[in-house]
This record gives C-alpha cells, sequence and structure tokens, in this order.
C-alpha cells in the first residue's frame, strides 16, 4: 500500500472515529450507515444505542460480515447514489472516511441530507501541516499515516481541506451544525488552528430550509 | 462403475440420506379452506417431506416454498430411486452442516395447492362426485397456498417459523407469508421475486397457456390421466424455460452450434437442427412427463394474479405488521424478475423501519439462478440464519 521508505500504518483513528460517533447519537435512533464495512459501528449502535439500524456496503465478503452480526445491509454502490432510500427515512446517516473515495461527493452529501435528518461525515483534512510540509519539502504526492497511498493506488480521489469542505456546503446550502477535528486520535472541540493540525474532521451536517438554500447559493453565484 | 448397492450406500449418507414424502389431510369439513376467490376447499391433502429434527421448544423450523412447477421432493433420495434419479432440487442448500443445517434446523417443504405433486390440485379426485376436478378445481391464488401451507406447519405442531425462504413463485409465498400471518414469521428471504408479476411475465405465462388450451387433446380440460395436451405443455415449458436462461446463459450452453451434423440441412421438417433446439425439446418432453397441464394453468393464472401492493392497499401496509428479518437477493442476469422489482421490496421496507438486507447477486444463469449458484446462497444464507436463530434464542432465554 505505501512506499517502504515511508512510515505508515493502520489508521488507528478507527476506534476514535466510532467512539466520537457513538457519542453524537441519540439513543432509539434509527441510522444509516454508507460504506459501513463489516457492520462494526452498527452493531455498537444497535447494543449500546438501542439504535435501529441499516448499511449499505459494496463489497461482497463485507456484506456477508454485517449479516453475520445481524446487522441489515444493503448492497449498492455509494456512486449510484441513494435512490433506494426515502426521503428522511433516517434520524442519522453516517459516512465515515468515505466521502473521499467516492465519484461524486457533492451528489452524495445532497443525497445524504435528503434521506436523513442529520449527517454525520467523517472525512481526512488535506489542510493537515505534515501534508503540507511534505508537499512542501519533497515536491511530491503526500504519503502520510492518514493518506498512506501512493498518487497512483490510492482510493482517495478527492482531497479537501477545512475550508474547502466548508465552501462546498455553503454552496450546497447545507449547515454545518458542528466541527470536530481529531488531532492525534483526540477530538478537540475547540482546537486552535484546526485546519493545520487536524488530521481528520467530523462534520454533522443538517439541510437548510429550502428558502434559504436558494438564497445561499444564489449569493454564492453573485459573489463568484 | 458402482454398483447399485454401491450408489445406494453413498446416497444414504449423503446429505440428508434416504427421504420419504409424507401426507397430510387438512381442512376436512365443516372447516374447509376459505378461497380468495370464492368457494370452499376440504379435505385438502398435502404432500410435504421434512429434514433434520424439531427441538423441544419448537423453534428451529424452516419451511420452503417451491417455485411454479417444484415439488416437496427438496433433499435427498428416495429409497426406490434408480441409479439415475437426482436429488431432491435442492440438496445442495439442505443437510448436515449445508446452508439450511439439518444438524440444527427442521427444513419442512411441501407441494403447492393445486398442483400434481401429491398435494389436492386438478388432478385430484373430488370426493363429492369421485371424478378429478380438472376445471371444476376451485381458482386458488398464492395466498391460498399460504393458507394450506400455514395450516400444515400448525399441524405439525409449529407456532412460528424461523424462517421462509422460497425464489420466484415460492419468494411471492414467502411475500405473502409475512404479509398474511406476521406473527408466523421470525425470517424471510426471498430470491429472484417480486411483490408482483411484470407485464412482460403475464404475457409470456398467456402464451403458455394459450399454447395448452388450443392443444386439440386438451378437451377443455377433460383429458384422461396420462394423456392430455402433451405437445401444448411442452410447448408452454419450451416458451417459459426461455424466460427462466439468459442471453448469456445460452450462447455459452449452446452458441449456435448444430446438433447432429456440421452443415444446415435445408430442409423444414426436422424440428431439432441447432443444440438449444434439441435442449428445448428435451425440457418440454422431460416435463409433460412429470406435470399437469390443468395445474399448469392454475399455478401460472395465480402468479400472475398476485399482487401484494393491491391487496392491502401499499407494499408498506402489506408488510408493515411483521416484525421479520428479511433478506432479498436478485440476480443481474435475470430479466424475469429483475433487480428493480427486489429493490421496490427493499424500498418499502427500508419505508416501514424493518430489517431488511439487500443483494443483487452476479451470475450468467438468469432466472434458474436461485437454483443453480448454490455457494453464493450459502454464504449469505448461512450468517442469517444463524442469526435469527440466536436472536431467537436470546429472546427465550430473557423471557424464561
Amino acid at each position: 500500500m505505501c512506499a517502504q521508505h515511508r512510515y505508515c500504518m493502520q489508521d488507528p483513528s478507527l476506534e476514535v472515529t466510532d467512539k466520537l460517533l457513538l457519542e453524537q447519537i441519540q439513543p432509539g435512533s434509527r441510522v444509516l450507515d454508507l460504506g459501513c464495512g463489516d457492520g462494526r459501528l452498527l452493531a455498537r449502535l444497535r447494543d449500546e444505542r438501542d439504535a435501529s439500524v441499516l448499511g449499505i456496503e459494496i463489497d461482497i465478503t463485507q456484506h456477508h460480515a454485517s449479516i453475520a452480526r445481524g446487522v441489515p445491509v444493503l448492497q449498492a454502490d455509494l456512486d449510484e447514489g441513494l435512490q433506494d432510500i426515502p426521503d428522511g427515512a433516517f434520524d442519522y446517516v453516517v459516512l465515515s472516511q468515505t466521502l473521499q473515495q467516492v465519484l461524486h461527493p457533492k451528489q452524495l452529501l445532497e443525497e445524504m441530507v435528503r434521506v436523513a435528518k442529520q449527517a454525520l461525515v467523517v472525512v481526512p483534512n488535506f489542510g493537515n501541516w505534515r501534508i503540507r510540509l511534505q508537499v512542501l519539502k519533497q515536491g511530491r504526492a503526500p504519503v502520510t499515516e492518514v493518506l498512506p497511498y501512493e498518487w497512483y493506488n490510492t482510493p482517495n480521489l478527492h482531497l479537501m481541506s477545512m475550508h474547502d469542505f466548508q465552501d462546498l456546503m455553503r454552496l450546497l446550502g447545507i449547515e454545518i451544525l458542528q466541527e470536530i477535528p481529531i488531532i492525534n486520535h483526540r477530538a478537540v472541540e475547540k482546537a486552535w488552528l484546526a485546519n493545520l493540525r487536524a488530521q481528520h474532521v467530523l462534520y454533522i451536517l443538517q439541510r437548510l430550509e429550502e428558502s434559504s438554500t436558494k438564497t445561499e447559493s444564489d449569493n454564492l453565484l453573485h459573489s463568484s | 462403475m458402482a454398483t447399485q448397492q454401491e450408489i445406494s450406500e453413498i446416497r444414504q449418507h449423503s446429505g440428508v440420506g434416504f427421504v420419504q414424502t409424507q401426507l397430510a389431510t387438512l381442512f376436512e369439513p365443516p372447516h374447509s379452506l376459505k378461497l380468495a376467490g370464492g368457494g370452499e376447499l376440504g379435505p385438502i391433502q398435502v404432500a410435504y417431506e421434512t429434514y433434520g429434527e424439531l427441538t423441544p421448544a419448537k423453534d428451529n423450523a424452516i419451511f420452503i416454498c417451491h417455485a411454479l412447477t417444484g415439488d416437496a421432493h427438496a433433499a435427498g433420495y428416495y429409497e426406490q430411486d434408480d441409479e439415475k434419479a437426482k436429488p431432491g432440487w435442492w440438496d445442495d442448500l439442505i443437510g448436515p452442516g449445508r446452508a439450511l443445517d439439518t444438524d440444527k434446523y427442521f427444513v419442512i417443504c411441501a407441494n403447492v395447492l393445486g398442483g400434481c405433486q401429491g398435494t389436492t390440485g386438478p388432478e385430484s379426485k373430488n370426493p363429492e362426485t369421485d371424478h378429478s376436478y380438472r376445471l371444476d378445481f376451485p381458482f386458488i391464488t398464492v395466498g391460498d397456498i399460504v393458507e394450506v401451507h400455514s395450516a400444515l406447519t400448525k399441524h405439525l405442531g409449529i407456532d412460528q417459523l424461523l424462517a421462509v425462504i422460497g425464489g420466484s413463485l415460492g419468494g411471492m409465498q414467502v411475500l405473502d407469508w409475512a404479509a398474511r400471518f406476521p406473527d408466523q414469521v421470525r425470517g424471510a428471504i426471498c430470491l429472484a421475486t417480486a411483490a408482483q408479476l411484470s407485464a412482460q411475465g403475464i404475457a409470456f405465462n398467456a402464451v403458455g397457456r394459450r399454447a395448452i388450451k388450443t392443444d386439440p387433446e386438451y378437451k377443455e380440460g377433460k383429458y384422461e390421466k396420462g394423456a392430455g395436451p402433451r405437445y401444448g405443455l411442452a410447448l408452454a415449458r419450451m416458451i417459459a424455460h426461455i424466460t427462466y436462461l439468459s442471453d448469456q446463459s445460452i450462447e455459452m450452453k449452446f452458441g449456435r452450434r448444430l446438433q447432429d451434423q456440421d452443415t444446415f440441412q435445408y430442409e423444414m421438417l426436422p424440428e431439432v437442427e441447432f443444440q438449444v433446439e434439441s435442449y428445448l425439446h428435451y425440457q418440454g418432453k422431460r416435463f409433460v412427463e412429470r406435470f399437469d397441464a390443468n395445474s399448469y394453468l392454475y399455478l401460472t393464472k395465480a402468479m400472475d394474479y398476485f399482487d401484494l401492493a393491491s391487496q392491502y392497499g401499499s407494499l408498506t401496509k402489506a408488510l408493515g405488521k411483521t416484525d421479520a428479518r428479511f433478506l432479498i437477493a436478485s440476480y443481474d442476469s435475470d430479466w424475469l424478475f429483475t433487480t428493480t422489482q427486489s429493490k421496490e421490496l427493499v424500498r418499502a421496507l427500508i419505508e416501514c423501519g424493518k430489517h431488511v438486507s439487500f443483494i443483487e447477486l452476479k451470475s450468467p444463469f438468469g432466472h434458474d439462478s436461485f437454483l443453480i449458484e448454490i455457494e453464493q446462497l450459502q454464504k449469505m444464507i448461512t450468517p442469517f440464519l444463524e442469526q435469527a436463530y440466536q436472536t431467537r434464542l436470546a429472546e427465550s432465554a430473557k423471557k424464561s
């Protein structure tokens, strides 16, 4: 996966992210997890939060693993959207470490706020100082602990900094209810120089009312 | 070459081994079955087979719903089978260590009402007239079929099924069961099926029925046993068989290869020139040997009428009452029961907050895939049943 001369390891933030996500979800909620893998997070949400859960996963082995945990799961390709999920069917929709890997992140985000009241999105922060430094010093596409791939084999198609993400939310008329930077495997609610220091960020999003959505994106169009 | 004795030995110890079809008589008057299309029927004989053992808590029963022309013989061999006989139609799926693990589960499969493989149908004797019912047999629906099978499970002392599983028309029965008896079903496995047959499906059924009825030997359904519309029934089967395959599977299996010679004959009369022709003729011929034409008419009509949404007002109303876990699978090369139709079910189930898993399986074999691609089913069904069973055990542990 990663070049031999550079140090990298399995993402240790998974555990942190799962815990963080778990904390955000009200007991008894309906939760949809996009790219749910083996259903690990959903099983915990079911057992610890009494949540009614559903996963979406494309990989068949992972799909079977979810079933084996008793987690209901639909096999679907996130690149084809969420057309089988009815509007507002969920309280929360979770997309953890996946947005950067889908073909159409913009459409997916719009779909997410359509199917659930709140969307919880965890993304790597490309504005992190290590990445900036690597690009600056080595003049190469960065390979880090958080983004441990070479440019030619990375599943990460869309890299963004916190500022980039915020811009897109304004464009889409999606409100950022909360922005939680994850720095050195710890969630830091109020981080100083977050865009420089965060390796990942958890965003809690919700769709703005129809009318305000329009004005927001209109404003943005006019200003640009 | 193995001797008959050796073959028999092997069969006795493979899968579920030797099995027997059993008969139950239900709905004896005055407790006749009230049919959806009006009228009553009773007594009704049901042919069924069981594999594995029912636990004392009666919590490990799985009911298999067979497809249009299937029967109760889902697994194992009959002791009297000759060496060429094949095992039951889902044998690879049923037995110790298989997906429907007979070391754990009690598996039931029964022939459908209106069928011709032991359960009361048009070929059966009408007790009032002492003649076969033929077209005097009342109209039956998928719901009536399920009513009879539900009564059979009660007859076996089972109040609640761990799972009901079926493909195609069998899958329609699973759906109907979950809607009709929401408390009786813990798990519902629906393969290559839909909440209603497509117009295209109805069209193919109509052509099949037409083939039967226009055969001069059909005689308004009053043909003698052993006689009947052989050509019409074979033709119906040939047409239906094409709908069960896919473009790719026909191409793989036969291509444009010729049967007995290397060049065209330039003659109209021989009907078996291409290999695919020979295959369809063979399928038709074999089908006539085992199936009754009137049953075919009744069952295809039941299939055409099945429409869960219109019956209950909507799919969410139909499936909203059950707490069953659903496992829904379609096949990418199935054009008779499409993935889109399966997804309609999934959508409705999500809408009413049900536990539903869905997968579109990849297979070149078209609609028939659910009978062929056993390994895929094994991987998906095994954990599903395991979870359903563990959950059930945990629940009863909590209660006691």
